[in-house]
C-alpha cells in the first residue's frame, strides 16, 4: 500500500506531504534559534561589558558569501532538475556540497584560533553564546551535507523510478537549506558586526 | 506541466539577480559597521538590512511568494510565538532583582538589620 499524497498534491490543503513536513519543521527550527537569540538578547543586555573585535569580520563576510552562493547553487539544482538537465543539476548539488564543506573548514580554522588560545566557551560569556549558536549552526550544516550526500550518491536512483517525487526531495532540501542560510544571514551581524 | 516548466525557466534568471543582491547587500552590512554608529543604531541598521535579505531568500529562493495558505498560516502562526519568545527578555528588566543596588534598602532587603550609618 502506497502513502498517498508523496507526489500529488493533498485537495484540501492544496500541497503535497513532504512540502507540509518540511515548512513545518522549519517553523520548529525557527523556534529553536529563536530561544537561543533570545538568550543572547538577555546576554547582552544585562552583562555590564560586551567584547567587540575578538572575532575576524574577515572570515565571518567570506562565510557569508560562501553560504549565499551555495544557497544559489542549491536553487540551481532543483530548478536545472525541473527543466530536466540532470547533467547540471549534479553539478549545482556537489558544488552546494563543496560549498557547505569549505563553510566548515573555515569554521574549523575560526574555532581553533580561539581554541588554541584557551577561549572556550568557558572563557567568557560572549563566547559562550558565540559557540553555542555557531555550534549548532554548524550542526545543521553538516545535516544538510548529510541529506545533499544522499542525493548525490545511493538517493539518485529515485530520479530514473519517480523523477517527480525526487525533484520534490530536492525542493525540500533547498527549503532546510535556505533556512540554514537565513540564520546566518541573522547570526553574521549580531555576532560578528555589533 | 509545461507551465511549470516555463516558470521555472523564467525564473532562473530571477535566482541570479537576488543572488547577486545578497551579495551586494552583505557588502553593505559590512561596509555600515565601519561608520561606528551608536550602539542602538547600529542595531538598527543591521537588522533591517539582515531582514531585506532575509525576506529575499524567504520570498525568492523558498517560493513563498507564491505559496498556499496552509505554508502562510503554519508561518504567521510562528512569527506570532516567534515574537513572544523575542519579548520574554523584556520581564527580566522589568524588575531591579539580580541589579546591585545600595544603601539602606539594600540592607533591608538582604534581610539584615538596617545600618544606622548609612547616607551619613
Amino acid at each position: 500500500m502506497n502513502i498517498p499524497y508523496t507526489v500529488e498534491s493533498r485537495p484540501d490543503t492544496g500541497l503535497n506531504n513532504g512540502k507540509l513536513g518540511i515548512w513545518l519543521f522549519l517553523a520548529s527550527e525557527v523556534m529553536l534559534f529563536g530561544a537561543l537569540f533570545s538568550t543572547y538578547i538577555i546576554l547582552r543586555t544585562t552583562a555590564p561589558v560586551w567584547p567587540h573585535g575578538e572575532l575576524s569580520i574577515l572570515l565571518g563576510a567570506i562565510n557569508t558569501v560562501i553560504l549565499i552562493s551555495s544557497s544559489v547553487t542549491m536553487v540551481m539544482a532543483w530548478a536545472t532538475l525541473k527543466l530536466n538537465d540532470w547533467a547540471k543539476h549534479r553539478l549545482y548539488l556537489i558544488a552546494t556540497f563543496v560549498l557547505a564543506g569549505i563553510f566548515l573548514v573555515n569554521k574549523y580554522f575560526e574555532y581553533a584560533e580561539h581554541l588554541t588560545h584557551g577561549e572556550g566557551p568557558w572563557h567568557s560569556t560572549f563566547l559562550a553564546i558565540y559557540f553555542t549558536l555557531t555550534g549548532l549552526h554548524g550542526l545543521h550544516i553538516v545535516g544538510g551535507m548529510i541529506v545533499m550526500a544522499y542525493f548525490i550518491g545511493p538517493g539518485a536512483g529515485l530520479w530514473k523510478r519517480n523523477p517527480e517525487q525526487f525533484a520534490n526531495r530536492i525542493e525540500f532540501t533547498g527549503l532546510y537549506w535556505h533556512f540554514v542560510d537565513l540564520v546566518w544571514i541573522f547570526l553574521f551581524p549580531v555576532l560578528y558586526l555589533l | 506541466m509545461h507551465a511549470d516548466v516555463e516558470a521555472v525557466r523564467k525564473s532562473v534568471r530571477t535566482y541570479m539577480m537576488i543572488g547577486g543582491a545578497l551579495l551586494v547587500f552583505t557588502a553593505i552590512t559590512v561596509a555600515a559597521n565601519l561608520l561606528h554608529l551608536s550602539v542602538p543604531a547600529a542595531i538598527t541598521l543591521a537588522l533591517i538590512i539582515a531582514s531585506i535579505k532575509a525576506s529575499m531568500v524567504a520570498a525568492v529562493f523558498m517560493h513563498l511568494n507564491h505559496e498556499k495558505r496552509w505554508i502562510y498560516g503554519s508561518l504567521l502562526l510562528t512569527v506570532a510565538f516567534f515574537i513572544v519568545l523575542m519579548s520574554v527578555p523584556l520581564f527580566t528588566l522589568m524588575d531591579s532583582t539580580g541589579t546591585h543596588v545600595t544603601g539602606p534598602v539594600a540592607a533591608h532587603e538582604a534581610g539584615a538589620p538596617p545600618d544606622e550609618h548609612a547616607g551619613h
